[in-house]
């Protein structure tokens, strides 16, 4: 039950895209189409469980033992590009038809600032690595989410006629507004 | 160089966020009062101007097909000094921008400058380079930050203008505000950059 809490709060509650603003550039640079805004998605899940997990590990068992947290952006940032790449690799060679699918993606993800900021939220919140990796999956999942609905928003928005100064980012700025005006209205579901 | 053409550069025809629409995320995110815009501006600027001009020397013994992970590391570098050094001087400043402070080392204006700019240019282009950008940057930050506090809570920089029982438009220091008064304010740039080609 705790860890529906979790993960339903950060889908929706805190929003990782509309209420915590991570990862603004790839939801507004890869929505315009639903089927690339999936392919994103899946690959920022995955990716994203897997370096909280691994972050969270190296931060108890390296980091904390030795005193050295502050150097956390330097080794969290190293290790996530690492991981994107070793990825890459794994993929290209176990499973070509994903690698097909995700392979654009994995390299737009490591500038993904929400990969790294839940990997240093999850240790500033104290969570457990269990609570971590529900975290991670459900700020993941959140992600997709808000991408998808964007994504198919702003396909059918191409057709309609805007003026020329709101053309590209101003509208999608502001659509992007309402949609996190309507995520407000799941406030207070989750304490 | 002309120092007068960079400014105008940095400040209006190539201002990161809101013609280059680069380093969204904290911009949306800090922007609810001007002082925080402030205070992300100068972080921001200090690690671009220090990134860059360590990159900028570093150009020549940088092996090109490890560029980025060598500029990755010297931006974190930068980027830890900036916390460590807040957390000391500023604590309410920093505790204000939490996550966002370590979040700079992904800033796509700095990996960005360090890879189109300063990984070709000299030490003193590059710092010059690193200023106007930073200053862009803290600009349309700080016009943002304005424009939300006084909408959204009728104050800047915590003065207050209107009367203190008078209603404001709440929901412009929230988040969805944020995206709605970025959106029109690069609205309002595209046009009036447009008026003056045309």
């Amino acid at each position: 039950m705790e860890y529906l809490g979790l993960i339903i709060g950060a889908v929706l509650v805190n929003n990782v895209v509309l209420v915590q603003f991570l990862g603004i550039c790839p939801f507004l640079g890869v929505s315009t189409k639903v089927g690339t805004a999936m392919g994103m998605a899946v690959a920022v899940v995955f990716v994203m469980a897997l370096a909280t997990t691994v972050t969270f590990l190296l931060h108890y068992n390296i980091l904390a033992p030795l005193k050295i947290e502050f150097l956390q952006t330097l080794l969290f940032i190293l290790v996530i590009a690492a991981l994107v790449q070793m990825v890459e690799l794994i993929l290209k060679k176990v499973s070509p038809p994903l690698y097909q699918a995700l392979g654009v993606y994995l390299p737009l993800i490591t500038t993904n600032c929400a990969i790294l900021g839940i990997a240093v939220l999850v240790i500033r919140k104290n969570f457990t690595l269990l609570q971590s990796v529900a975290y991670a999956v459900g700020i993941a999942v959140g992600f997709g989410f808000a991408l998808l609905l964007f994504a198919g928003i702003r396909e059918r928005m191409e057709l309609y006629d805007i003026p020329e100064a709101m053309k590209g980012a101003p509208i999608a700025l502001v659509t992007a507004g309402l949609m996190s005006l309507a995520f407000m209205g799941f406030a207070g579901m989750i304490k | 160089m002309n120092l007068f053409k960079e400014l105008y550069r940095g400040l209006i025809k190539e201002n990161p966020t809101l013609v280059l629409l680069l380093g969204m995320c904290p911009t949306l995110a800090v922007s609810n009062e001007a002082i925080n815009g402030i205070g992300m501006g100068i972080a921001a600027t200090f690690v671009l101007v220090c990134s860059n001009v360590v990159i900028s020397l570093l150009k020549n013994v940088t092996p090109d097909k490890v560029r980025i992970p060598i500029f990755i590391v010297v931006v974190a570098c930068f980027v830890t000094i900036v916390d460590l050094t807040m957390n000391a001087y500023t604590p309410e400043l920093h505790a204000t921008l939490g996550i966002f402070i370590p979040l700079i080392v992904v800033n796509c204006i700095i990996l960005g400058r360090a890879e189109a700019f300063a990984s070709k240019n000299g030490v003193f282009a590059s710092m010059v380079d690193g200023i106007v950008m930073g200053l862009g940057f803290t600009c349309g930050l700080t016009v943002l930050g304005c424009i939300r506090e006084l909408l959204g809570n009728g104050s800047i920089y915590g003065h207050k203008l209107v009367a203190a029982n008078a209603s404001t438009i709440l929901v412009f220091i929230l988040p969805p505000g944020a995206f709605i008064a970025l959106g029109y304010l690069i609205a309002v740039v595209n046009k009036s950059i447009k008026k003056k080609t045309s």
